[in-house]
């Protein structure tokens, strides 16, 4: 097996980005009014990503628990933002940040300490080769699942108000009057999951698989690590998406079993 | 007997409305479209924060949770909402002694809810709202898209439950003919004010 990695030079990468830059002129050719978007994302990839390599470089040479635990809880936080502004209406206050991070820290937090300890087994567990980007990937994933299951729970709650009323004046309790959608939510929030693990090999080599490979492991032992993440991704996922589900209806309800869709934020005009 | 006492209940534009009904008791409000009507009835069962409280024989609305209140203070809202293909799956038990006394056919609980008319959705709400046993009713525009046969059904099998088993209604109408005929007593909401007309 043939272990070196052939390197990238900035010419291979100007080559790869004049993709971007003409997808971007046809964009803005067709007026989807994305071109712009698509540049500042572009640039943004690369910037983060190059930063996140001199982090890691420095952060596998010194292997420090606080310093790992530092960069974990920084991804965390940034995890929480992105899901909040995934959501059309997000909470009011600090629940809008607090709900989608929690149900994210609970999760991967919990499935990645998990796996270092009971799977992989590294020497210290917390070793950044493994503990970073396996909570990276599990961090990356759980995100979608959170922030759609919680965008679709906000959206139908709002949309189906007179309904969920109506089950309240009935006599029924906040839970019963909001189970349809909660359901709902739910299962929008592991659809892609379920499917990237029916489509994982036959329809996409997934993107850790593809850079092991690529990296020099032999195939048979990235399939097996792609397995192993892919199952950490799809409980990791669900957990966090029951989680957030849970907490978010019951956000959406007082004390009194009274919906109080007020304690969303209205809805941004584009 | 279950008397339904309001004291000092406001919300939003709403002076403070306090109003004794008493047990086998029915009170229509009327009211311009707006004025507040709907809201008053929905600060009594309690779906929306209010100020003031409503008792019930005695029983504060805060001294229970919300589900038990209004399981015991059904509210009837104007356009009834359904949440499952079939009418049956909305109902809590099979028990549907009213069926015929709202001009219902006895296959009603076989029907799905889209081949519904509007008229049928809102005798089957009715329905479905004393399906739960309920011991005092806020009915907000019970007739209001029924034709005058339905409408007669619907007035005598609520004056018939109010009296006989002493149940306290609130009932928004539009209809001063229909005022005359079922109320005890009646109230019309004028600039956020609840004011008492003489019958």
């Amino acid at each position: 097996m043939n272990n070196s990695v052939i390197p990238l030079s900035t010419i291979d990468l100007s080559l790869a980005a004049g993709l971007v830059v003409v997808l971007a002129v046809l964009t803005w050719y067709l007026r989807l009014g994305m071109s712009q978007r698509l540049v500042v994302a572009g640039i943004r990839t690369v910037v983060q990503l190059l930063l996140l390599g001199i982090i890691l470089k420095y952060l596998f040479e010194s292997s420090h628990p606080l310093l790992i635990g530092l960069i974990t809880l920084v991804m965390l936080a940034v995890a929480g933002r992105e899901v909040m502004a995934r959501q059309q209406r997000p909470f009011i206050g600090l629940w809008g940040y607090g709900l989608g991070t929690i149900s994210m820290f609970i999760s991967s937090f919990t499935i990645t300490l998990f796996s270092l300890n009971l799977v992989v087994n590294p020497e210290p567990w917390y070793l950044p080769q493994y503990s970073i980007p396996l909570l990276g990937m599990m961090l990356g994933n759980t995100m979608t699942g959170v922030a759609l299951t919680l965008d679709n729970l906000t959206n139908q709650a709002w949309q189906q108000r007179a309904i969920i009323e109506q089950r309240l004046m009935l006599g029924d309790d906040w839970h019963t009057a909001i189970k349809d959608i909660s359901r709902q939510s739910l299962r929008t929030g592991l659809i892609p999951i379920v499917n990237a693990m029916a489509a994982a090999g036959i329809i996409s080599i997934p993107g850790m698989m593809t850079g092991q490979v690529l990296a020099g492991s032999s195939p048979f032992d990235a399939a097996k690590y792609q397995i192993l993440i892919m199952f950490m991704i799809t409980a990791g996922t669900g957990f966090a998406a029951v989680i957030a589900s849970w907490l978010g209806a019951k956000r959406l309800f007082d004390e009194r079993h009274r919906l109080r869709l007020e304690r969303l934020k209205p809805k941004a005009i584009n | 007997m279950p008397d339904l006492k309001l004291i000092d209940i406001s919300v939003a534009h709403l002076e403070p409305v306090s109003l004794d009904v008493k047990a086998g008791e029915l009170v229509c409000i009327s009211g311009e479209s707006g004025s507040g009507k709907s809201l008053l009835l929905r600060a009594i069962a309690d779906i929306i924060p209010h100020e003031g409280q409503a008792l019930l024989d005695g029983q504060s609305s805060l001294s229970m949770n919300g589900p038990k209140w209004r399981s015991q203070v059904a509210l009837l809202p104007a356009e009834s909402q359904w949440w499952d293909d079939s009418v049956a799956s909305h109902f809590v038990n099979s028990n549907q002694e009213y069926l015929t006394d709202l001009g219902l056919s006895e296959e009603a609980m076989t029907w799905q809810v889209s081949r519904c008319s509007t008229g049928e959705k809102q005798r089957l709400a009715i329905l479905r709202l004393l399906n739960r046993t309920p011991i005092c009713l806020l009915l907000d525009e019970p007739t209001g898209s029924l034709d005058p046969q339905n409408t007669e059904r619907v007035e005598a099998l609520i004056t018939k439950l109010c009296k006989e088993q002493k149940l306290p209604v609130i009932w928004v109408s539009h209809s001063n003919e229909q005022i005359q005929r079922i109320a005890d007593r009646q109230f019309k909401m004028q600039n956020g004010r609840l004011v008492e007309h003489e019958q």
